[in-house]
């Protein structure tokens, strides 16, 4: 038997567990506490190994799950004890009995800071072990200064900087502001250059708290981190020590991996490129093999390789593979692997738009869901939850309900919310979301919360059509002999509302209702009463002329209830009583329930603000936040900007507000920047005015218009105003409904992406998925209605400009409540322009009137496909343009500073060949791209930057193509995205005046750009 | 971010508790039972993952002990049950096919172990070669 090394307290440990029962062991504990207390009571006499002995007892007591309410001072005293074996004990037993909430470590703050900045390393040790373990605000206060310290100390061994790391994550976690991200991100991207693998492993752990929080200073990680993964996916320079059955530290990999997923974008090529030669390794090369312990580490790296290939939005073809991956996962027979798969599509779901090759695997994740394991069984639900959309609802809901039957009962609260959140959100009609709702309730009762079925109450009230059938239904299930109270309360009510749109059928006499509803009374509780009694106030009020024998029925009711204990009841009744007598007035107070106005469903927001708590955000819900949703599915999304859905008042909506509204909004532009002209233009009421106009209102006009809000706006004037020539429309509404989620952001997104939501507010979300080949487009306009009642007067208009030919098929005027439609728009470049082209949308949601123009992502670089061309064929075509008009040059002033890798990267997101090494000169830049138009075909353009590394504010830049009009567009278009092209960027780029609008060669004949390439 | 470690036999009795988050006593109790009826149970066919509260429990059994890990939802699960098996991995070559026994008379040393390889909720040592060299280095100083 091994034995503790401390005689008393292995005796005491044998005779614990020699205790017969329960009973005997808390007297023999009993005992022990008691002696304990009386030595440290009497503390003089006690030796130093005494002490330590029953601090250890004390502590296994503890364990053994005993209160030890006293004892705490002996031992956090003897973290000041001179040697090491007291003070020891001290520290590891203060660190599991107290917690940092105790007053008493507070005492112990001088004496651990003294162990910190001493010479003793192993005290150090000891003191930072425990306050990376409990330190608290208090400690992270006094002592990150010292502790960085010593993690950034050239003198200390490995062991003490290791520490040191985890310490300062601790009290970073505890007081962000004690990591001063000025002077540390340097030292934390150096942190990174250690050698030492324990080290980089704790200060990855350190880096991913830091970075989780604030990506943006610590950029100069994101290189080493690559360099980190690459070494340790090559097995390059591992010890053998550090690697786990054959794999190089797995959990580094999975940790600098996680760290790399906080990073928005990877922008720099080769940092890219690096990256995703080691991920594709992995993705690759992780094998299925017999060992266990080798199998999970592999496939932990793997699935975190997956979750950052997911986040870098990587190729088609890598994003497929993962799939492939998962697909393969939810099938084995694995159970963690399987699990796993599960999570991770459920993953995927939320950053990409890979939904229908998920689908297929629809069937496999419903074996999953009737899986032994809950675990499994949760992971299925989730992701069935997150597949669902209108095409697969049907099947997936109708699953979920056969499944509630046999599910758990830990399952069946989150299932029926479930099963309510899908039915509502994706009904393919009412009638199907208003029977799905009732055998939820008849199914699971007891699990539907109220929230559930005041819902489907709300869709029947606004919708008439569905009100018969609703009653029909309710009188259905009353007619079942046993059920759930919720379904009593529920039935009586529709049928009390709309028991009356039955009156010609069968069975469905006022009296007859009424006798079926009463039949129930006796099963259920007050609550369900109450409900009960207003159903026959209705019936009464329905029941036109009266029918004496039913109206002496429901007196009777009533007055039996006028004396009832419960005072909501007795209210009711009494209340109910007058006012059926009163004849006609009864008419007016009870009558039908007027509609509900339309807001965000309880019940999404329910699942939305479901409770989680992580140390570190999660960085796929980061992203989605900073990302606008490539989901084309309606959905009811928060604002991202905070500001409440519109409430049912601003609904109403007076129409002169609109204009006192348009008014404050140019009073606040006006004040803001120096255009006074824009607000004229924007209020003309001609819209081609609008059109023409040489800025663009984006901000949504609104009371409550957020500062951040009018930046945006700021900069996007701003950005127009630098482009003389461009038709920037203007995005005004014409009413209070406010948009979700910023329009010239998402317009932003949509150039530079073929998918994604194009417009959003409380009633409608327009998504755009688009197709582009040669001069040839396709966009598909998907419109989707989010409410429960329709949109009408749906209209849309696309104002296109000259260069563009653009056909919309039908647009129908009224889109049926939850239904997405579908409007493909055909579009044809006919020459090359900056233009761009605008949809007028309007649809009328209740009084309100809803117009935008939105301008459509139909721009310059969709027209542009990526070319490459050797060198020779680049210089050839170069001289052979020898000079203006097909040859422009032009000096570039105000230019975001930004690298040459930066500006490398914008092009190729903008679809131009940059051509590395084709100049000799490195701080150039040559690029080629081909552009498609009718007029020009596709026509190569030669694109040269050259820029001053002493003066990014200003660059000289070249374009050369076969023709005039190219040229000039393909020159204006690139100077445009490097002057103001990023809307993050703190401080718009100083704009030179507007001019107004100018024809092209005035243009080119002003511009000293133009000038100087005249003298080529 | 780990939560909190727990060593426990089937019958409920823990070897070891270790809290990186500030649990009251009566609430750490509670912890302790509830995840051994989470476990106990499970089949062993049964993924080694279950959700805990907000949290999931990475469990490994071991003969009659159970270890488990509460980590964050968003946690890389199969990197902490891995963590798990290094840590037994440790253990053993510490103790020398260590048992259960050793753990209970020993419980103090597994304390000091667990500090050399987990701090503050995070992975601070994966050589198991270095964490048994650090308890050479400390064994010789008491």
């Amino acid at each position: 038997m091994a034995l503790s090394g401390m005689r008393g307290l292995s005796v005491f440990i044998s005779d614990v567990r020699n205790c017969q029962n329960k009973e005997q062991e808390r007297l023999r504990v009993d005992k022990e506490l008691g002696n304990i207390r009386t030595k440290f009571k009497n503390e003089k006499g006690l030796s130093p190994y005494e002490k330590k002995k029953y601090v250890w007892k004390m502590l296994y007591i503890y364990m053994l799950g005993y209160d030890v309410d006293f004892g705490h001072m002996e031992t956090v005293s003897l973290i000041s004890a001179p040697k090491y074996p007291e003070k020891q004990v001290g520290y590891i037993v203060t660190s599991c009995l107290l917690n940092e909430n105790h007053d008493f470590l507070r005492l112990a703050i001088n004496t651990v800071r003294n162990d910190i900045v001493g010479r003793n390393e192993t005290f150090q040790c000891l003191a930072l072990t425990m306050i990376g373990n409990i330190g608290g605000r208090e400690f992270a206060e006094s002592l990150a200064p010292d502790v960085q310290r010593l993690l950034m100390s050239s003198s200390c061994r490995p062991l003490v900087r290791k520490k040191a790391a985890l310490c300062l994550l601790r009290l970073y976690r505890k007081n962000p502001d004690v990591v001063n991200v000025d002077g540390w991100s340097d030292q934390m991207a150096q942190l990174l250059d250690e050698r030492d693998l324990g080290v980089l492993t704790s200060a990855m752990s350190l880096l991913v708290a830091l970075v989780s929080n604030n990506h943006d200073a610590y950029w100069s990680c994101i290189p080493k981190c690559t360099r980190i993964l690459e070494r340790l996916a090559r097995n390059q320079d591992v010890p053998q020590e550090y690697t786990y059955y054959g794999i190089p530290s797995p959990w580094l990999q999975v940790k600098t991996m996680r760290a790399l997923q906080y990073f928005p974008a990877i922008e720099d090529p080769n940092t890219r490129r690096s990256l995703f030669e080691v991920l594709q390794r992995i993705l690759m090369g992780t094998d299925v093999v017999k060992n266990v312990n080798k199998n999970n580490a592999s496939h932990a790296v793997l699935f975190e390789a997956l979750a950052l290939v997911m986040h870098l939005d990587a190729e088609k073809e890598m994003m497929s593979q993962c799939v492939a991956l998962l697909g393969k996962f939810i099938a084995v027979r694995e159970p963690n692997i399987r699990y796993l798969g599960l999570e991770n599509m459920a993953r995927m779901l939320m950053v990409t738009d890979m939904q229908d090759i998920i689908k297929r695997h629809q069937a496999q994740i419903i074996t999953s869901l009737k899986d032994p394991d809950i675990s499994i069984r949760r992971r299925a639900l989730d992701l069935l939850y997150g597949m669902c959309d209108v095409s697969n609802a049907k099947d997936i809901v109708e699953e979920l309900l056969q499944y509630l039957s046999t599910s758990d009962f830990a399952m069946r609260e989150e299932l029926s919310l479930k099963v309510a959140i899908l039915a509502e959100k994706f009904a393919p009609d009412l009638s199907w979301y208003v029977d799905v709702i009732l055998q939820l309730i008849d199914k699971a009762g007891d699990f539907v919360s109220d929230d559930i079925w005041f819902r489907v109450v709300q869709f029947v009230t606004n919708n008439e059509d569905l009100q018969p059938y609703a009653a029909l239904k309710a009188k259905e299930y009353l007619d079942k002999p046993a059920i759930h109270e919720t379904m009593v309360k529920v039935s009586a009510y529709l049928l009390g509302e709309f028991g009356h749109l039955l009156a010609r059928r069968p069975g469905c006499s006022a009296k007859e209702l009424f006798s079926l509803i009463h039949d129930k009374l006796p099963t259920v509780s007050p609550p369900a009463i109450s409900i009960l009694l207003s159903s026959y106030a209705k019936i009464l009020m329905h029941t036109q002329p009266p029918d004496p024998e039913l109206q002496n029925q429901i007196w009777a009711v009533f007055r039996k209830y006028e004396s009832c204990i419960d005072a909501e009841i007795q209210q009711r009744a009494i209340e109910y009583l007058a006012l059926s007598r009163k004849g006609a007035a009864l008419m007016d107070i009870l009558a039908e329930m007027p509609k509900f106005p339309e807001r965000q469903s309880s019940l999404i927001k329910k699942a939305e603000d479901a409770e989680t708590d992580t140390a570190e955000k999660s960085a796929i819900k980061l992203r989605a936040q900073q990302q606008t949703s490539n989901a084309l599915v309606v959905t009811d999304q928060q604002p991202l900007n905070g500001t409440s859905p519109v409430g049912p008042l601003s609904i109403v909506k007076v129409p002169s507000m609109s204009s006192d509204m348009d008014a404050g909004d140019h009073g606040l532009t006006q004040s803001n920047g120096s255009l006074s002209e824009m607000g004229q233009h924007a209020t003309t009421p001609d819209l081609l005015g609008d059109l023409l106009g040489p800025v663009a209102i984006e901000a949504p006009p609104s009371a409550s218009v957020q500062s951040e809000q009018n930046f945006v706006s700021d900069q996007e004037v701003s950005s127009s105003v630098v482009d003389v020539l461009a038709l920037a429309p203007a995005e005004e509404l014409t009413s209070a409904v406010q948009p979700i989620g910023n329009i010239a952001e998402r317009f932003q997104n949509l150039c530079l992406k073929d998918s994604g939501v194009l417009y959003e507010d409380p009633y409608i979300q327009i998504g755009i998925k688009a197709e582009w080949r040669m001069h040839h487009g396709r966009l598909i306009l998907f419109l989707g209605n989010k409410n429960t009642s329709p949109l009408v007067s749906v209209l849309a208009l696309i104002l296109s400009p000259a260069h563009l030919k653009m056909e919309l098929s039908l647009v129908p005027e009224i889109i049926p409540p939850r239904a997405q439609v579908q409007c493909p728009l055909e579009v044809v470049n006919i020459r090359p322009s900056r233009d761009v082209a605008v949809l007028d949308f309007s649809y009328k949601f209740a009084t309100s009137l809803v117009n935008v123009k939105l301008r459509l992502p139909a721009v310059l670089n969709k027209f542009l496909q990526p070319a490459s061309v050797s060198m020779e064929e680049f210089f050839n075509q170069w001289r052979s343009l020898s000079g203006p008009p097909l040859k422009l040059q032009e000096v570039v002033r105000g230019v975001r500073p930004m690298t040459l890798l930066e500006m490398a990267n914008l092009f190729t997101n903008y679809r131009l060949t940059v051509l590395p090494g084709l100049d000799p000169n490195p701080n150039n830049l040559a690029a080629c791209t081909t552009f498609c138009s009718e007029s020009t075909r596709a026509m190569l353009c030669l694109v040269r930057i050259e820029t001053d590394p002493a003066d990014r504010s200003q660059l000289r830049m070249t374009i050369a193509s076969g023709d005039p009009m190219l040229t000039f567009e393909l020159k204006e278009f690139i100077k445009e995205l490097l002057v103001a092209i990023l809307m993050t960027s703190p401080a718009p780029a100083p704009t030179p005046p507007p001019a107004t609008e100018l024809a092209i060669p005035a243009a080119a004949s002003t511009d000293p750009g133009a000038m100087l390439a005249g003298l080529l | 971010m780990i939560r909190f470690i727990l060593l426990q036999n089937r019958q409920g009795k823990t070897r070891l508790a270790k809290y990186y988050v500030p649990l009251e006593d009566s609430e750490k109790h509670r912890v302790e039972y509830e995840v051994h009826r989470l476990v106990v149970n499970r089949d062993p066919k049964f993924t080694n993952f279950v959700e805990f509260r907000t949290h999931k429990v990475i469990y490994r059994r071991y003969a009659g002990l159970f270890f488990s890990m509460c980590v964050d939802i968003t946690d890389n699960e199969l990197a902490y049950l891995e963590c798990i098996h290094l840590f037994v991995e440790i253990l053993d070559h510490f103790f020398s096919n260590v048992c259960e026994l050793d753990l209970v008379f020993n419980f103090h040393k597994v304390y000091l172990i667990l500090d050399e390889f987990i701090l503050a909720g995070e992975l601070q040592e994966t050589s198991k070669k270095a964490i048994i060299e650090r308890m050479g280095e400390l064994e010789k100083l008491e």
